[in-house]
């Protein structure tokens, strides 16, 4: 697919100098580019779309087609406390909690990884780097193993631990390229004042860096809320699951008929994330400011 | 006081990964499952599903498919470029379980794919059924080619403009000047971008799980849906741990190559 797409548009500036003096073959390149774009772009957002118009769609069916009757019904059909409410408050209370924990220890580890020159921060950050690796669906089922022994199964704190432990060593590394870029000739004129290291850090060092703390913390909420899997594993009540899994759930008992709703309910679950990422957006003044961070 | 609370997170962390060589505690385990994992006809079967899902769509799928975005987006007029972006974006955001879905409706036999071939006359067919690995690795490439779109977008937002313009006046086309100049300058973000996704896409699970649950069969079992069907379905954790344990030991294998290219960034 994407070679066949790309094909037209690489090939297309052929000859080099030639097609630099010529005017009208620049320009056919250029326009070239912008259909394949916009080919792209409409099959990338056809599945998306179908969740958008089937959740307004009274007869809602698998392929995308425009609605003969736009209703609200389907929403309404959903927002119970049992369907929606409450695993969606599920779902904050895990996000908020791990994601809150996350930014509490990243930032504590992250200060010394950033200002000391330590004997063993070298080889912590590169243990660091390798648990960002290590593929988090392969560790589920020795996982569950060592919470059935732990007693902790369809624990909410235990799940919230858990989440909050496998997104910190990428948080650990966010935070510390966010640190490292916070002068420390500030901290030392704190130091001579006579504040200690966490004065320094919570008054001085904190303050400074709040966006990128908060870079953090959304970085962490999003990939929580988001995650399926870990709650899908670990919580077995259908009352303490999060929305990912109940929305599971719903497809397995009413999606083979309701799509409408299913659209409907993924996209009340989808919203929270989309928001924010335009403010992670505003924040760090880039679109790619994630995937910056990812890249160190 | 604090730093105990540190070390007894990142534990909670390294002591569940290291749970896996655990497996081969023989109080309750033993080594039995590794004896039984090679003589499962499943096993090398998902472990060669496993490699040509990761591949095709992670290897060959995002990353070629984020560089020919990238490199278009630059030549691109500024509304195309942002509708675009924005799209492609828009479904790597989205959470992994509603793009599941979509992608699921998207390739269902009466799906939006089967309706537009069938508006051009073609009797498109049940994808999730007949050829569920292209179904899965169609929407892997979907969710995940935006990673590759930004980290190459921001490698050839560096790329000297002088040094293509000196290949072009040198006389070299456009798939020369690919080849020859702007790959080997990006090679660092290649790499780093190609280990990435291939951790990444490794351990996809809810993609495949909710659009065909491994099947039909274990047509589509790469090894975490084995892994988590051994385990859950047909209750033998143990097994299921030895699987994992396989997985953890390519991943731990691709994450030391990986560091070892990024070790002058981190020193």
């Amino acid at each position: 697919m994407a070679a066949q797409m790309t094909a037209p548009a690489r090939t297309a500036p052929d000859g080099g100098a030639v097609g630099r003096l010529a005017g009208p073959r620049i320009k056919a390149t250029k326009v070239a580019a912008n259909l394949v774009l916009l080919a792209i772009a409409l099959l990338f957002v056809l599945p998306m779309a179908w969740v958008l118009v089937a959740s307004f769609d009274a007869e809602a069916t698998l392929s995308f087609g425009l609605p003969d009757a736009v209703t609200t019904a389907n929403f309404s059909a959903i927002m119970t406390p049992e369907l929606t409410w409450l695993p969606l408050w599920n779902a904050f209370v895990l996000s908020a909690g791990s994601g809150a924990i996350t930014v509490v220890v990243a930032v504590l580890a992250a200060y010394p990884l950033s200002r000391y020159r330590m004997r063993f921060g070298k080889y912590f950050l590169y243990s660091v780097l390798f648990g960002t690796c290590l593929p988090i669906t392969a560790i589920m089922v020795p996982v569950y193993a060592l919470f059935v022994q732990l007693n902790l199964l369809d624990s909410l704190p235990g799940t919230i631990f858990f989440m909050a432990a496998t997104s910190l060593p990428m948080a650990i590394w966010m935070t510390k390229n966010f640190m490292d870029s916070v002068p420390i000739s500030l901290e030392e004129a704190a130091w001579t004042e006579g504040a200690s290291a966490m004065q320094a850090l919570r008054r001085v060092v904190l303050p400074l860096m709040r966006p990128g703390i908060a870079v953090v913390f959304i970085f962490v909420f999003v990939q929580a809320w988001g995650n399926f899997f870990v709650p899908f594993v670990l919580l077995l009540s259908p009352e303490k699951q999060p929305a990912a899994v109940s929305i599971f759930a719903f497809f397995g008992q009413y999606g083979s008929v309701a799509y409408g709703q299913l659209a409907a309910y993924s996209l009340l679950y989808a919203a929270p994330v989309l928001g924010l990422y335009v403010l992670v957006t505003r924040i760090s003044g880039s679109a790619f400011a994630l995937a910056g961070a990812v890249k160190g | 006081m604090l730093g105990p609370v540190v070390w007894s997170f990142y534990g909670s962390f390294t002591n569940a990964a290291l749970t896996g060589p655990a497996a081969l505690n023989p109080e309750w385990i033993g080594f039995d499952n590794y004896v039984a994992l090679i003589g499962d006809p499943d096993f090398p079967k998902s472990l060669w599903l496993t490699v040509v899902f990761v591949f095709l769509s992670a290897v060959v799928g995002q990353n070629v498919m984020g560089i020919a975005l990238a490199g278009l987006l630059r030549s691109a007029v500024k509304p195309v470029r942002s509708i675009t972006s924005t799209v492609v974006v828009a479904a790597w955001v989205l959470p992994e379980i509603v793009a599941a879905f979509a992608a699921y409706a998207f390739f269902h036999s009466e799906g939006t794919l089967n309706t537009m071939l069938a508006g051009v006359g073609i009797t498109g067919p049940d994808w999730l059924y007949s050829t569920p690995m292209l179904a899965v690795i169609l929407a892997n490439i979907w969710r995940g080619t935006a990673f590759s779109m930004m980290v190459y977008s921001a490698a050839l937002a560096e790329v000297p403009p002088e040094l293509t313009e000196a290949a072009q006046l040198d006389g070299a086309n456009g798939m020369q000047r690919l080849a020859w100049v702007t790959l080997p300058v990006i090679r660092r973000s290649i790499s780093t971008n190609l280990m990435l996704t291939t951790l990444q896409t490794l351990s996809v699970f809810t993609l495949i799980y909710v659009m065909t649950g491994g099947g039909p069969g274990t047509d589509s079992s790469t090894l975490p849906i084995l892994a988590y069907q051994e385990a859950f379905k047909f209750a033998q954790v143990g097994y299921g741990t030895a699987i994992a344990t396989v997985m953890i030991i390519v991943g731990a294998v691709f994450s030391v190559i990986y560091i070892r290219a990024l070790r002058p960034e981190v020193d």
